[in-house]
């Protein structure tokens, strides 16, 4: 890696990464909460890019980049929250979290 | 002294002229009645239409004497009343009635004749089932017959003559269990109506011409000049005037109806009717008709006659006429069937009054015809009441002696023979007889119709005698005893017998009452009316003529009792000409070739042309659609149905192709969506660095 290039970019690769890993894990995995995880993973992903971009952008004093984030980070709380309580229902009424197997509403 | 008395017409119309109507509708009302009431009310029947047609005798009474009181107070009586029936823009049909002279005549006699077979028809149908039925018919009859009497407009003439030959129709096929009876009414009506037809044009013709359907209209009817001289410039074709023409049609009708040859036809066959019907319908009054419907156009008839006083159509008649009456004459000769007889001699009869007519004018020709209706009706009564007598037997031969075991039938029944025969001076076919003698003696044209009617005289003569002689003389050879009839059938025999001798002093040429009467003219009683040129030679020929029937038929079969096996005199001596005669001429048989060949050959040709031609085309057509609807099923099935099915089917294939995408599987989603957005990222990034 090139030390000259801006230190954006490294967390920029980062969070490509983490958001590969998490949208591998959501596309591949058959269980519901790992899958859930995936998506947690991606959201992070695009929290460290809003972090990443505030810090290093025009315009660092703002504080922007933070709202965004912590937003963020409380819609995803609330949507796991209602994501595993759902997972939690399903669990308890077809004794299975596998995704293939939730199809009681396919036409 | 009443030659100073001009016949002026008279104007204005009295009340018996208004209610003239009352006369045929009255029995119209009670054939009505008679016909809704139950069949066991037989002596409800037959006093309605006694009733009812005795009515109608005292109305025709009282407008004759309204005639005649004008008559002798010099005037010529025609009165009418006249009604607009339907109105189409401006043309209408009008109906009417006229009382004249020649209606009022009329009038007497159907009602008086027709009241006394009413009354024989009590006596004689007493054991028929269907008595009521019967009364109702011959209510009826008398009803319409009456309306031909008195109609003023050609038009309700037709009408009312259709259903004289309707109720005639009725009547001959009265035992219709017969199947002689069913066939005679049918062949009456069909051959009636071939006239018919011809009649129906003349007066639609005639209607078109005139523009009107009255006879007498103050002017303006068919049978008065202004109409007459239009007709007469007309033109039709072979050079006859249209009045001609007309004439002609009308007396094809007339023909028809009145049996003259050739349309004699059915008459005979009219004889499997109750008896009193022969004697009122075919005998009295419906045959009659033919000769009062030429009376009652006369005019027309007579329109544009040249200086010899004739016309075509009146030379037509005339010959018709006098043909009619020897051949008819002859075939009576060869007769068995003592109604069969009396039928050929009623046509030959007409014949007479259709000669007399053509050659001598109305009061002629009419006067005939009411002396006929007395005695051919007595006659007629007469055979009823002989065939009655002789439990039912028609055969001459098996008749015979019945002088001395029916009395009152045997005198009246000569009475009419004599009458028929022409037996001088005293009988009244004598003077009428002789009234169309002498006309045809002064027929300008052809002394033809003179000879051929005398000689029908003789054969009148022969053929009666010949009857007579089979019926009343020698011995009785019919089975169990012949009986005499009861009260209600020889009381009017004795009445019209009474009649048939008493009507010749209206027509003596010393006073010629009945034809002054018809022309409104004066008359008086002068025996210098017999000493008119050739008049005593003329009688005296015809008083030879008929004692020369008379006693060669008495000379041939006069108190002989030939067995019915036995061949008859004449057979024996000429046995060819007998067949024929006794064959009728071979006139049916003729008609059976010719006519009705050709009638059957036409609709089997029609019928083969209706299965062949006309269902061919129609089978045709149906094959054409069936293969059309053929073809269009297989189109159907095969281009429509399979170019739908197979873009069905594509839809069905591409939607499940689709649908396995939708596989409600969320992560094929997703992943489906990551490629898209790596898709995109990787144009956009290409895209960029281009």
């Amino acid at each position: 890696m090139n030390p000259s290039v801006n230190p954006l970019t490294g967390y920029l690769l980062v969070a490509a990464l983490l958001f590969a890993i998490g949208l591998a894990g959501a596309l591949t995995r058959r269980n519901a909460i790992l899958v859930l995880i995936g998506i947690e993973l991606m959201l992070n992903a695009a929290n460290l890019n809003l972090i990443a971009f505030w810090r290093y952008g025009p315009h660092p004093e703002a504080l922007t980049g933070m709202m965004f984030a912590i937003f963020s980070i409380a819609v995803a709380a609330a949507e796991a929250a209602v994501g595993l309580g759902l997972v939690i229902q399903i669990h308890r009424h077809a004794k299975t979290t596998d995704l293939d197997a939730m199809n009681r509403m396919k036409g | 002294m009443q030659e100073t008395i001009s016949f002026a017409p008279q104007l204005g119309q009295s009340t018996i002229a208004q209610w003239l109507w009352l006369i045929p509708a009255v029995p119209i009302l009670a054939s009505g009645v008679i016909a809704v009431s139950k069949q066991p009310r037989r002596k409800t029947a037959s006093a309605l239409a006694i009733g009812s047609l005795g009515f109608s005798l005292l109305l025709a009474l009282i407008a004759f004497a309204h005639v005649l009181s004008g008559w002798m107070n010099g005037e010529a009586v025609r009165e009418t009343a006249n009604f607009t029936w339907i109105q189409v823009g401006t043309s209408h049909v009008d109906l009417g009635w006229v009382l004249d002279p020649l209606s009022a005549v009329m009038l007497v006699m159907v009602t008086f004749v027709g009241l006394l077979i009413f009354i024989y028809s009590t006596g004689y149908m007493a054991h028929d089932e269907n008595y009521t039925r019967f009364f109702c018919f011959l209510s009826l009859f008398a009803g319409a017959m009456l309306g031909v009497v008195i109609a003023n407009s050609i038009l309700l003439l037709f009408m009312c003559w259709e259903l004289v030959g309707l109720t005639s129709y009725l009547l001959i096929g009265f035992w219709y269990q017969k199947p002689s009876a069913a066939a005679a009414a049918k062949k009456a009506f069909l051959t009636t109506r071939v006239g018919d037809v011809f009649f129906l044009l003349g007066i639609v013709w005639l209607f078109g011409q005139t523009g009107t359907l009255l006879f007498y209209n103050g002017g303006a009817g068919s049978m008065e000049s202004h109409a007459l001289l239009g007709l007469l410039l007309e033109r039709s074709a072979f050079g006859l005037s249209a009045a001609g023409a007309i004439g002609l049609l009308i007396f094809a009708g007339a023909a028809g109806k009145s049996g003259q040859f050739p349309l004699h036809v059915w008459l005979p066959d009219a004889m499997e009717g109750p008896t009193p019907v022969s004697a009122l319908i075919h005998a009295a009054t419906m045959v009659a008709a033919g000769v009062y419907l030429i009376a009652r156009v006369y005019p027309l008839m007579q329109a544009g006659a040249l200086a010899g006083g004739t016309t075509t159509a009146l030379t037509v008649v005339t010959w018709v006429g006098a043909f009619t009456a020897v051949f008819a004459a002859l075939i009576a000769v060869a007769q068995n069937d003592i109604k069969r007889i009396l039928a050929y001699s009623t046509v030959s009869q007409l014949g007479y009054m259709m000669a007399g007519l053509g050659m001598g004018g109305v009061a002629v020709g009419m006067f005939h015809l009411i002396t006929h209706a007395f005695f051919k009706a007595l006659l007629f009564m007469g055979a009823g009441s002989v065939i009655h007598g002789c439990h039912e037997e028609q055969d001459i031969r098996r008749m015979g002696g019945l002088k001395s075991t029916m009395r009152v039938t045997f005198l009246t029944y000569s009475t009419g023979m004599l009458a028929l025969c022409g037996f001088p001076l005293l009988f009244s076919g004598f003077w009428s007889k002789d009234g169309i003698l002498e006309a045809a003696q002064h027929f300008s044209l052809s002394k033809g119709p003179f000879y051929m009617l005398v000689f029908g005289a003789l054969l009148t003569a022969f053929y009666m005698t010949r009857q007579m002689s089979y019926v009343f003389f020698g011995n009785y050879r019919g089975h169990g005893h012949a009986h005499e009839s009861p009260k209600s059938m020889t009381m009017p025999l004795a009445i019209l017998a009474f009649f048939a001798i008493a009507l010749g002093a209206i027509g003596t040429p010393a006073w010629p009452w009945f034809r002054a009467f018809l022309e409104s003219k004066a008359v008086s009683f002068e025996w210098s009316g017999f000493s008119e040129p050739g008049l005593m030679a003329l009688m005296g020929t015809s008083t030879v003529v008929v004692l020369l029937g008379l006693s060669l038929g008495w000379w041939l079969y006069g108190n002989r009792s030939p067995r019915a096996d036995e061949p008859d005199v004449l057979e024996a001596a000429a046995p060819l000409p007998w067949k024929w005669l006794s064959d009728r001429l071979y006139v049916d048989e003729f008609y059976g070739l010719t006519v009705i060949a050709f009638y059957s050959w036409w609709a089997r040709v029609a019928d083969w042309f209706d299965r062949r031609v006309w269902g061919g085309i129609v089978a045709a057509v149906a094959w054409v659609f069936s293969w059309w609807a053929q073809l269009n099923r297989f189109l159907d099935a095969n281009v429509v149905d399979g170019s739908f099915d197979k873009g069905c089917e594509e839809l069905s294939t591409g939607g499940g192709l689709l649908s396995r995408v939708q596989s409600g599987r969320v992560q094929t989603y997703l992943r489906l969506l990551a490629l898209a957005v790596i898709v995109l990222a990787a144009i956009l990034i290409w895209s960029s660095r281009a």
